[in-house]
């Protein structure tokens, strides 16, 4: 929190900051992601930058008041530009004991902690693990540390809704809306895009006026309560952000994703079909296309992972879009279908939206681990373009780009989204669509070979790709197989120069890739000591800790990598350019494996594999921890590197 | 546009210039012979065919089609040619491939492809054998098998293809038996009319591995007293002097005599779409009773997968309009960030 001025406001005074993290947190049933979310657009409509980082557990409802089926919803919203939810937390709303012990240890000190009075009974201090006796809102310790606010929610919902002539069960439903009416006062927020929120969702989308109306009555209960009460000294106020001009919405990465891959479609004059079979966090991805059809949309929902990347590949030999989206087992169980697009050369965007692992690993947390899979995990050498958006808006951009790679290539491009991006939430300026090139496609009816049979394989020399004809088209009837072929007339060939001709071809073909591919960008000097690379979803954290480090006054610059197979035309460059490199990723060090590999350089890596994303402040400390061990053994490099 | 005009065309036009690269004396020719013979009498012009395979001996089938063709992997050509279909309902899917490739390791897509009704044909090639792999039992391999891979024989159970299908939900079900080309033909005839999926299973000799292991029901001495011609509304006759038929007796089928009082009037009459018995005639196994030959299911019930599909996307896009981009990118809550 970053106080600028205070100013009286009414009774009690109004104190400007400039960012505030809240984390939202109780029962997996509490509806703790809704309220996160209302908070969220409100914020966002208000004109703060905001940053998501929605955490909630796989069990759907778990058993009431224990540790894990707790539910958090952060959101970061702030005056100026950022990157990440949030280290540590200014606020937090806990609805139970269970939400409290787990997340009070990411308050900050003298955080505000707002409290259901009414759940820290004895009975839910059992189910969560507190020892008998011990209420955490009377220990003295805690209560020096945080600014803790104790508010009996559950009676004053149950009266404030007394003579609705509602059961008690839906009554209590409302807790969360009297919580967030709290919060709506004490920064200075409106409520009405909720209370629009709520008539539209349950007045009219579930035609239950009633529960519409005792929700808005809760919400504007715990308003005036926050008004009335004189409970906090204080109300705090975010202006607006100075964003760039234009129109914004808020998104989340997989809604991102799902208006990428339309707009991609569509700047093709394609229809799109997406295959997949549900896994977490991938399936709001068909949830979104679904009700797309009228978009030129057909969305599939097969047998199984294996079944989707087929049906996908069969489409594409058709002439659609092919799409299917998975997280990391899906992505494993598809491996041997892809590796046959590979052989087949069809475009196919095959969407990995990464999560902790191995095997079911932890469906709901993040990680970023899948790299090496995207890259090797099929038999042979079966070579794939591989891009990774950055930010949830980011998914937008690089589904576009993953399709004009894969239609320019002819092969499989895998789309490393993650959990964090998938659920997390930002600010997105919308696109101007003529601004967004045309995906040009090309199926040709006229063969190219009139002396005798159309040959499938007969490439175009710059791209190495090969023709996209389509079933259908007369006279260019043509067989595909994953029997290894002989090049330009595709008959099947166990010749071992041919072999080796097309193994070497395939891989060509991939890192001819990058004459397409925009360069590298970097954040900060263009040189210098420490360069900080990251890919994927670690853009916001790496990016807010390079900008710290560089207010501090050290030589550190930051640049993320979007296209992963082949990489930036430009990077070996700009790696040349430091003198030591660093590569913060949520895993044991992929990337740095590749760009080891790839440039014979020392690379440093920061690794984490805790199912979140990096915190700013880690990430700052552990840089300069790595600064300070190497600056002796830099200076040792370069005298040995003296002429 | 295309010459509406549908091109005459012979055998010799889905011929291709590839050599065909199976066993002499193998099964696979003679239903290639029928499937090449079969295409002419049918209305699909041949740049609309799609033939797509899985993996094994019969999986190369596509390659000697002179048509669109995709030579898959193992297991998976029911999910390849259902998005084929999906991308292009105008597109002539067939799908030929073996025991192993459909019941198998293609086990799963088999199932759903039939339970979704997408409007293709299957032909299951079926030798009780894993021919391309050399020789290992099947799916389809009698229980005690002895094979390489089971020395002291299979302690496997087959799977019934007929039943499966039925079970599975398959619109059509046919048998018939790679030498008999003309009977081939007129099953392919039918499963090709068939909206739906279509499921036509062939005995078809492996003559290196498991040879003559249909031989009861395909060879002239053996075949009229092991197997009987299934026909839409016609008494269950079989055997070498027609003078044998089927009964239902109870819940169960019975073989019975001809004469001693016993007509015609009181065989059983076979019916394409009576489910149920469908599923009694495919429990039908030598030598306890004939193998039945022919249409044992057709129903016309269930629409079509792809078409259920294309006519949601038509009904979205009669009741929203054609989507527009912009309206979609823009859609929910907005705010505008004006310039300083």
């Amino acid at each position: 929190m970053t106080p600028d001025t205070s100013t009286a406001h009414g009774r009690i005074g109004t104190k400007s900051l400039g960012a505030v993290a809240i984390r939202f947190c109780g029962d997996s049933g509490d509806g703790m992601q809704l309220t996160g979310g209302q908070f969220t657009n409100a914020s966002a409509l208000f004109g703060n930058d905001i940053a998501t980082f929605p955490d909630f557990p796989a069990e759907i409802r778990a058993p009431r008041g224990s540790t894990y089926g707790v539910s958090g919803f952060q959101v970061q919203f702030a005056s100026t530009e950022i990157y990440t939810p949030g280290d540590a937390v200014n606020a937090l709303v806990a609805m139970n004991p269970a939400g409290f012990k787990t997340n009070i240890s990411d308050v900050e000190p003298g955080g505000i902690v707002i409290v259901n009075e009414d759940e820290f009974a004895k009975g839910n201090f059992r189910k969560c693990g507190y020892e008998d006796g011990y209420n955490p809102l009377e220990d003295d310790e805690l209560n020096r540390r945080y600014q803790i606010f104790k508010v009996p929610m559950s009676r004053l919902t149950r009266e404030s809704l007394a003579d609705m002539g509602m059961g008690a069960k839906d009554i209590d439903r409302c807790r969360n809306m009297y919580a967030l009416g709290i919060v709506y006062w004490l920064y200075d927020r409106r409520i009405e895009t909720t209370v629009d929120f709520l008539n539209e969702y349950f007045g009219k989308q579930k035609n239950q006026p009633q529960i519409a109306e005792i929700n808005v009555r809760a919400l504007k209960a715990g308003y005036y309560f926050g008004e009335t009460a004189e409970l906090f000294p204080v109300r705090y106020h975010v202006a607006p952000a100075k964003l760039k001009a234009g129109k914004y919405r808020k998104i989340s990465g997989n809604e991102a994703t799902v208006l990428g891959f339309v707009t991609a479609a569509a700047k093709a004059g394609k229809k799109l079909f997406y295959a997949s079979y549900p896994i977490t966090p991938a399936s709001e991805i068909i949830h979104g296309l679904a009700r797309l059809k009228h978009y030129g949309v057909m969305t599939f929902q097969a047998e199984d992972e294996i079944g989707a990347v087929c049906a996908a590949i069969g489409a594409a030999f058709a002439g659609d879009f092919a799409l299917c989206g998975t997280s990391g087992p899906g992505l494993a169980l598809k491996a041997e279908a892809i590796g046959l697009a590979v052989m087949f050369e069809l475009p196919l965007v095959v969407i990995d939206v990464q999560r902790a692992g191995p095997a079911t690993g932890m469906p709901t947390k993040t990680e970023q681990a899948d790299l090496l899979q995207a890259m090797f995990g099929r038999p042979s050498e079966s070579p794939c373009v591989i891009v990774a958006p950055r930010s949830p808006s980011d998914c937008f951009d690089m589904a576009v780009e993953a399709f004009r790679l894969a239609v320019h290539c002819m092969c499989p491009v895998l789309f490393l989204s993650d959990g964090y991006l998938a659920n997390g939430a930002e600010p997105w300026l919308l696109p101007d669509l003529d601004a967004i090139h045309p995906i040009e496609v090309n199926h040709p009816t006229e063969t190219n070979n009139p002396e005798g049979p159309y040959l499938p394989y007969k490439r175009d020399p710059e791209t190495l790709a090969r023709p996209w004809v389509i079933p259908g088209t007369s006279g260019l009837e043509h067989r595909i197989g994953g029997l290894e072929k002989q090049d330009v007339t595709g008959n099947i060939s166990y010749d071992p120069d041919n072999h080796e001709h097309m193994v070497r071809t395939r891989a060509a073909k991939v890192l001819k890739a990058a004459q397409i591919i925009p360069p590298l960008e970097v954040r900060g000097p263009d040189s210098g000591d420490v360069l900080l690379l990251g890919w994927g979803g670690t853009y916001g954290a790496i990016t807010t800790a390079g900008d710290e480090l560089r207010r501090r006054g050290h030589s550190v610059s930051t640049a993320h990598l979007r296209y992963i197979n082949p990489f930036p035309s430009n990077l070996g460059d700009v790696l040349s350019r430091f003198n030591t490199i660093i590569i913060p990723e949520l895993n044991l060090g992929q990337l740095r494996m590749l760009i080891r590999d790839r440039f014979l350089i020392d690379v440093i890596g920061i690794n984490e594999v805790r199912g979140k994303m990096f915190q700013v402040d880690a990430l700052v400390k552990k840089t300069l921890e790595i600064m300070t061990n190497r600056s002796a053994s830099v200076c040792d490099r370069r005298l040995n590197s003296m002429p | 546009m295309p010459d509406t005009q549908l091109p005459t065309y012979t055998a010799k036009d889905f011929t291709t210039d590839q050599d065909v690269r199976w066993c002499p004396g193998c099964g696979d020719y003679a239903i290639l012979t029928a499937v090449r013979k079969t295409l002419p009498k049918l209305t699909t012009r041949k740049e609309d065919y799609v033939f797509v395979s899985g993996i094994g001996c019969a999986a190369r089938f596509p390659y000697y089609m002179e048509t669109y063709g995709m030579h898959s992997i193992h297991g998976r050509a029911p999910a390849f040619a259902t998005g084929i279909k999906l991308a292009n309902p105008e597109l002539d899917v067939w799908l030929v491939s073996g025991d192993g490739d459909l019941l198998s390791i293609g086990g799963n897509h088999t199932m759903h492809v039939m339970r979704r009704n997408v409007d293709i044909n299957i032909i299951l090639l079926n030798n009780q054998i894993y021919g391309l792999t050399k020789g290992q039992y099947s799916p389809t391999s009698e229980f005690g098998k002895k094979t390489k891979s089971t020395p002291v024989g299979s302690p496997d159970y087959p799977v019934n293809p007929l039943s499966w299908a039925i079970g599975g939900g398959c619109t059509f079900v046919a048998r018939s038996i790679d030498i008999d080309v003309k009977h081939l033909e007129e099953v392919m005839l039918r499963a090709a009319a068939h909206r739906g999926t279509s499921f036509v299973e062939v005995y078809q000799d492996c003559n290196i591995y498991n040879h003559q292991v249909w031989f009861y029901a395909s060879q002239k001495k053996t075949k009229p007293d092991s197997t009987i011609l299934l026909k839409h509304e016609t008494p269950m006759i079989f055997g070498a002097e027609r003078n044998k038929g089927l009964q239902m007796n109870g819940t169960r089928l019975e073989v019975v005599q001809l004469g001693n009082g016993v007509t015609e009037d009181d065989l059983l009459v076979h019916d394409e779409t009576d489910r149920g018995l469908a599923f009694l005639l495919s429990q039908l196994a030598h030598p306890e009773f004939p193998e039945p030959l022919g249409v044992i299911y057709a129903s016309t019930e269930h629409d079509t997968y792809d078409r259920v599909v294309h006519e949601q996307v038509r009904q979205a896009i009669h009741t929203h309009g054609k989507g527009d981009l912009h309206a979609l990118l823009h859609e929910g809550d907005t705010w505008v960030v004006e310039d300083e």
